[in-house]
């Protein structure tokens, strides 16, 4: 027995506007929109829709708009109609339920719980159209110790460290999960904006070698596409040791997408499910992680830092010092809300915490402990905005990954169904008539708008509150008021409330 | 409240005068020229840092004390006889003044650490000492080490500057170099260890300005053992500069290129080996940048540095005549006690102005 499941989304069409130029047909991999010879007009099978706007976007008469169905189970607070919907499913068929991007549900965000300062009176604040205003900065270690050459000058045994134009990367996205189209707009939007983009475990292509200046590598537990020249190739090596969007469960791309090239990239079986290991089999502990962080080194002759990126979990604080310790130059901490282009939906929506605390907390504990110099930190799942960006740098970030937002920028429309392979934006897909639909000449130059954006604002804000260099607004926390939040959550944020003096 | 419960932000006045040749001067010459800046300051701080002052106890630390009661005071002593073999101690002598008032006690002690627990802490005879004033301004409650350098002293409290140095009898000490402050806090700290100078060893600061960086900063300074109990800029800066030059052995030169870096885009027009050292210096030291409006003249054995920060947000000039070099605020503070000078003229934001003894006082 299928008990049917009424769509979440209905399909609304204006006849009165509808030309019927089957625009809608042949934009909706999902095959949602069909003509009827008979009546001669445009027909909508919205089971299939995932709510992608790809549809309204392209039609060129406006004459589509998608709605939240009215229809109703009898109304309870406890079983909502989703809750219900997806006992059905499950009991239809026995699966487990997969989701795509990041966690939809309405946990606190505590970005929007703090409020950021500006100067009056006492202290001038900055202009960034007519003064200087610096967001370059440096990620790696920086535990040094002065040392001198015979002319008294300073030596130069800093560890390698990555340079960066502004605090914003482009998060692990492997290729396969998105396509080669997305891959080559963040590779050259890297490349312009002076930062990097990630690789994700997915390998890196060969046509995508020369912007490896500009490349962090990832090494995951399925060590998919991980070999020499790979290694060598980036600027930055990532140890992926977890997702926010999945924290404990190993990466998985459907094999659906993995066509010929994708398989070749990663060096797998073409069509089969690529599932990682949870851990890394290598991994079981914290000394293991560092005889592979010590491994990467060796292999790429201590030319580059090592990232070690962890999920955002219960105990981060800890592990963080534990990788602080490990000879990692750079921790990436990734949020319960960072994306994915699939993960069990129940995982997604109830493993791990936010990132504003995690961050929070792996800061004050690595300046407790006296080792805030080991690492560089970089917070991401999920930043949004400019002022995501700001308050996570006062909190203590160096910088941050942005995933979700540079998928926006591209086109996508977080209809959440990337798992399925059939990305009408040409991003989260392999099937080449679906990914010429991303101009990577255009995309790339929309990510290169985004970021530009987002550094003037940041300027404006670090300015106002009469900053002139991203260093000073590192772990500047008196920079922040909290509002709305709980005593344990300021404590915790390590701010004060909203309208408590300096 | 009181200084250390909350931020206190203050605008201000600074100057400082030294004699290159180590000829000696009195406090009363900071005392008029300081006192020509009276609108820069509120008549909530003033203070002084006099240098050469104790020419009979040099070998030994001379520690100012304010204590708040007799019980800070007996847990002071006691801590102090643990640590320290005390050479001299008396009360500070001061003239009483009407318009300096609720003075707490005031005591000055001359210190020399005891060998044995020196040796036992394994810890060089400075850093030593500097953890012991650390200590005791963290620990006892009531009790607060303002000074604590050899052959120096600070002076400092509640009221007009000029008010302070008479009430301290400062007409009475010589020194080769002097510095001093006019306090305008935003808040109302009533407290004598919220004035400036702010010292640590021989390492004195006087600042005038708002710093944007100082949770910045002082989170950093806290993971090396540094406690910021007064919530002042000049303190964490103070500690800044003694990370700087006593535990990394950073030069002042070096300090200001960390403290008030150029630019990335003017460090990169530098010619060698400027352009790679001071690339290095921001790399290595990032979170110990200062911005926002900043003006100080740091004291030390050897001489007085002046700097502002790199936006030049706070007005500050230097002048010379013969042996002596002037670093002030204003203009007018320097022409008080020298009308006639050889030179007169204002740094560039960043640019550490460096007046030493021309000896640097018999050290390397």
């Amino acid at each position: 027995m299928q008990l049917y499941i009424r769509p979440e989304y209905e399909v609304i069409r204006n006849e009165a506007r509808c030309i019927v130029c089957r625009v809608c047909e042949r934009q909706c991999a999902n095959e949602v929109h069909s003509f009827d010879p008979e009546t001669g007009l445009m027909r909508a099978d919205e089971s299939k829709c995932v709510n992608c706007h790809r549809c309204v976007s392209l039609c060129p008469t406006h004459a589509l708009k998608i709605v939240k169905t009215d229809d109703t189970y009898r109304e309870n607070a406890n079983w909502e109609a989703q809750t219900i919907n997806e006992v059905y499913r499950q009991a239809n068929t026995g699966g487990v339920l997969l989701s795509s991007m990041g966690n939809p549900k309405p946990y606190p965000v505590f970005w929007d719980k703090l409020l950021i300062n500006a100067s009056q009176v006492t202290n001038p604040p900055i202009d960034p159209l007519r003064e200087p205003m610096e967001t370059q900065l440096y990620l790696g270690k920086r535990t040094i110790k002065v040392e001198r050459d015979e002319k008294g000058l300073i030596k130069d045994t800093l560890p390698p460290q990555l340079k960066l134009s502004v605090p914003v990367m482009f998060s692990a996205m492997s290729y396969g999960s998105i396509s080669y189209n997305a891959h080559e707009s963040l590779a050259r939007a890297a490349e312009e904006l002076g930062t990097y983009y990630n690789t994700g475990e997915g390998g890196l292509h060969s046509d995508f070698y020369k912007y490896g200046r500009h490349t962090i590598v990832q090494v995951a537990s399925g060590r998919f596409g991980v070999h020499k020249e790979y290694l060598e190739t980036a600027a930055a090596i990532e140890i992926k040791m977890g997702q926010g969007a999945k924290p404990g469960i190993g990466g998985h791309l459907p094999g659906g997408k993995i066509s010929e090239d994708v398989s070749k990239t990663r060096m797998i079986p073409q069509g089969v499910d690529a599932i990682s290991p949870a851990p890394h089999h290598d991994i079981y502990s914290i000394e293991d992680l560092k005889q592979l962080v010590d491994s990467l080194k060796e292999a790429t002759e201590y030319k580059k830092p090592i990232i070690v990126k962890i999920a955002a979990v219960h105990n981060a604080a800890a592990i963080a010092s534990g990788i602080a310790r490990s000879g990692a130059d750079i921790i990436a901490i990734d949020g319960f809300r960072g994306g994915t282009g699939a993960a069990p939906t129940r995982i997604r929506d109830n493993v791990g915490i936010p990132i504003e605390m995690a961050l929070a907390q792996i800061d004050e504990r690595l300046r407790a402990e006296g080792i805030r110099d080991n690492v560089s930190i970089v917070a991401g799942g999920s930043v949004r905005s400019s002022a995501d960006v700001v308050k996570a740098i006062a909190l203590g970030a160096d910088a941050c990954y942005i995933g979700t937002a540079a998928l926006l920028a591209l086109g996508c429309h977080l209809c959440r169904s990337c798992h399925t392979g059939k990305c009408n934006w040409g991003i989260a897909t392999q099937r080449p008539d679906l990914v010429k639909r991303l101009n990577p000449d255009l995309g790339y130059k929309r990510l290169v708008n985004l970021v530009t954006a987002w550094k003037h604002e940041i300027e404006e804000m670090m300015g106002g509150m009469g900053i002139n260099s991203l260093e000073a607004l590192r772990g500047n926390r008196l920079m922040l008021r909290g509002i709305g939040l709980t005593d344990t959550e300021l404590r915790l944020l390590g701010v004060r409330y909203a309208g408590e003096s300096l | 409240m009181r200084e250390g419960h909350f931020r206190n932000p203050s605008g201000c006045a600074v100057a400082a005068v030294i004699d290159r040749g180590g000829n000696k001067l009195t406090g009363e010459s900071m005392i008029s020229a300081i006192e020509v800046m009276h609108d820069r300051s509120n008549g909530l701080g003033g203070g002084f840092a006099g240098y050469g002052i104790y020419p009979h106890f040099k070998d030994v630390y001379a520690f100012h004390l304010f204590f708040d009661t007799q019980r800070a005071q007996e847990e002071t002593e006691a801590f102090l006889k643990r640590h320290f073999e005390i050479v001299y101690c008396s009360e500070i002598q001061t003239r009483k003044l009407p318009s300096v008032k609720n003075e707490p006690v005031i005591f000055r002690y001359f210190l020399a650490p005891l060998p044995i627990k020196l040796s036992n802490s394994h810890l060089d005879e400075r850093e030593y000492v500097a953890r012991c004033v650390i200590k005791i301004n963290s620990v006892i409650d009531g009790a607060h080490v303002f000074s604590s350098g050899k052959n120096m002293g600070i002076f400092k409290g509640v009221g007009y500057p000029e008010d302070i140095g008479r009430f301290y009898r400062l007409d009475e000490y010589e020194g080769y170099a002097w510095t001093c402050h006019g306090r305008y806090p935003t808040n109302t700290p009533g407290w004598w260890g919220g004035a400036h100078p702010f010292g640590l060893l021989d390492l004195s600061v006087v600042h005038n300005g708002e710093i944007s960086s100082y949770d910045a900063n002082r989170r950093y300074m806290e993971m090396f053992g540094y406690k910021c109990t007064l919530q002042t800029d000049t303190e964490v800066i103070a500690y800044i500069i003694d990370y700087l030059v006593r535990r990394q052995r950073l030069t002042l030169e070096e300090v200001s290129h960390v403290i008030a870096a150029s630019f990335w885009s003017t460090i990169e027009r530098k010619e060698e080996p400027a352009r790679s050292q001071e690339t290095l210096l921001r790399r290595m030291f990032p979170s110990l940048l200062v911005t926002g409006p900043f003006s100080i003249i740091v004291g030390y054995s050897c001489g007085i540095m002046g700097l502002c920060d790199r936006l030049k947000l706070r007005s500050m000039i230097c002048a010379e005549k013969g042996d002596r070099a002037y670093i002030s605020s204003e203009e007018s503070a320097i022409r008080r006690i020298e009308p006639s000078l050889d030179r007169l003229y204002s740094p560039a934001g960043g640019e550490a102005v460096i007046y030493e003894l021309y000896d640097r006082g018999g050290q390397a």
